[in-house]
């Protein structure tokens, strides 16, 4: 299991605010590595910018070898990373099936497509009965589902996860962090940014703890759910 | 029985009328919904259409669907051009820079075309035999057929484009949520310039069926077709595609049914009387939905 995405050092600017301060984390293969922190602390900027969504201006992100800092998003996608985005961002306009479609939009193998297309019904059944349905009329859970399989459709090696429990009932967020760890099983490795600590430590294999654009603590995500520090701010007491 | 029969006869009139607004309307209507820029450019893009048109015609010796093709080739590429050069290095500019980028942009082709083609009108040859065809007691000439003919096949492949291909989904995703549309390896560049080649397309399209039509262009000739495309896009709910077809034959027939009833000088007037009820009673237009968030 070697060293899959290495950040280094990268800083991040929203205009003028610097919004990331020299940031550095490795994910290794086959790994759950979970982002938390409060609100603002800049989690899912450090996944935005993982993606291509935004630019760092300094410092380095490797995928595999490499270097992918500064390149476009539709660009990123192609080496293997997929984003599902923080509060879905499905096409609602769209049916389901067209989103899943377009989430395969960077490939060519039609046989793949399809064979993924029934593994993404294996894994949400829910998925195929709405299939023809406007994704704007899917439930919240159903919504975070058609995300997650849109996202898994680029046959991703790395899969980057922002709040997926956002909005939802505690019922559907056992539901889909099972199914976090269900895709990881199978091979995909995961950055998961969660406001939830609770959840994500809890399905983690290591964590880094995020504070206003800094990484403050890192390590075994059983051992930071344990610490004294991380119990008192993130998982109330 | 009278008014009725001229009631019927003016609705085909406008219906014709109708489907120049609403060719034009969809190129507003696109560019729109993929950037959120009024194009104010677009009617004089249809003014290069009917240029290139009648050149084809006149110098090429070309007949009228070839020169339409023709016409709607070469103002797709120059819509491109209009694109990358004047409105993708802003980007990320605040809209209002677009916005008064694209009425600089649209000075410049009037007065450009008056200084290459004069800013005397032209008389746009005669391409089809002025026939006119007799349905029950009404009357439909041949260039109304033509229009009309012409809008719907090219609505029906811009239906295909925009439905079945994976361009056409690729736009439809960007013109939904460009940042996620770029997260599934969407080109978002690649696609604007896309949508304005095909909205340049349309706008040549009208611009030639006009001449046809009325038999005159001028460099000038944008501005008014121009905002009334404006208005129907905005009737029909701006961003949506059927929402433009339908505004502009509604602007067409509420033309044609004025012009018939009450005066001609009063057309104009109708035409933005409409657009500023729109926008006091249902400012998202006849198929604007509000769009609402599930959380």
């Amino acid at each position: 299991m070697g060293t899959m995405l290495t950040i280094n050092d990268i800083n991040v600017f929203y205009g003028a605010i610097h919004a990331i301060k020299g940031v550095s984390l490795e994910v290794n293969e086959g790994e759950i590595v979970t982002l938390i922190g409060a609100n603002g602390a800049g989690k899912s900027t450090i996944l935005r910018t993982i993606s291509g969504l935004l630019k760092p201006k300094t410092g380095s992100i490797q995928f595999e070898g490499q270097e992918i800092a500064g390149m476009p998003a539709h660009e990123i996608v192609k080496t293997g990373i997929s984003q599902v985005p923080e509060g879905r961002r499905i096409f609602a306009e769209m049916s389901v099936l067209e989103n899943l479609e377009l989430g395969a939009f960077t490939r060519k193998d039609k046989d793949g497509i399809k064979a993924d297309m029934e593994l993404v019904f294996e894994r949400f059944p829910r998925l195929k009965e709405r299939i023809g349905q406007l994704a704007g009329t899917l439930s919240g859970g159903e919504q975070q589902m058609l995300a997650m399989g849109r996202a898994l459709m680029s046959r991703p090696r790395l899969l980057l996860l922002d709040e997926p429990s956002m909005g939802l009932a505690p019922l559907l967020i056992k539901e889909i962090f099972t199914i976090i760890q269900d895709i990881n099983k199978t091979g995909t490795t995961v950055l998961l940014v969660e406001q939830n600590a609770n959840m994500a430590l809890s399905i983690a294999h290591r964590a880094y703890v995020l504070e206003t654009g800094r990484i403050t603590l890192s390590g075994d995500a059983k051992e930071l759910a344990a610490s004294d520090e991380v119990r008192k701010a993130y998982l109330g007491g | 029985m009278d008014f009725l029969h001229q009631f019927v006869q003016q609705l085909i009139n406008g219906v014709s009328l109708g489907s120049i607004y609403a060719l034009i309307a969809l190129g507003y209507t696109m560019i729109y919904g993929i950037i959120k820029l009024i194009n104010f450019a677009h009617g004089d893009i249809y003014m290069v259409g009917a240029y290139i048109g009648f050149f084809a015609i006149t110098r090429a010796g070309l007949s009228i669907v070839p020169a339409l093709l023709i016409s709607m080739v070469v103002t797709g590429i120059l819509g491109m051009i209009v694109e990358r050069l004047a409105y993708k290095p802003l980007r990320h500019a605040p809209r209002i820079s677009v916005l008064i980028t694209a009425i600089g942009v649209s000075f410049f082709l009037e007065y450009a075309s008056m200084y290459f083609v004069s800013p005397t009108p032209r008389t746009f040859p005669e391409v089809i035999p002025s026939v006119a065809f007799n349905v029950g007691p009404f009357i439909v000439n041949g260039q109304q057929m033509l229009i009309m003919g012409i809008t719907l096949v090219l609505m029906l492949i811009l239906t295909y484009i925009v439905q079945k291909t994976k361009l056409g989904k690729a736009m439809r995703a960007a013109s939904f949520d460009v940042e996620t549309a770029q997260l599934m390896g969407i080109n978002a560049d690649r696609v604007i310039s896309f949508t304005f080649c095909i909205g340049s397309a349309l706008a040549a399209a009208a611009g030639v069926l006009v001449g046809v039509y009325y038999n005159s262009i001028d460099p000038l000739m944008g501005i008014m077709p121009g905002l009334k495309a404006f208005v129907a896009a905005v009737l029909g709910g701006i961003g949506i595609l059927p929402g433009a077809v339908a505004g502009g034959i509604i602007l067409g027939v509420i033309e044609a049914l004025v012009s018939g009833f009450i005066s001609s000088t009063f057309r104009d007037a109708a035409a933005f009387a409409i657009l500023i009820l729109v926008l006091l009673f249902k400012p998202s237009g006849i198929f604007g939905k509000n769009t609402r968030e599930k959380v």
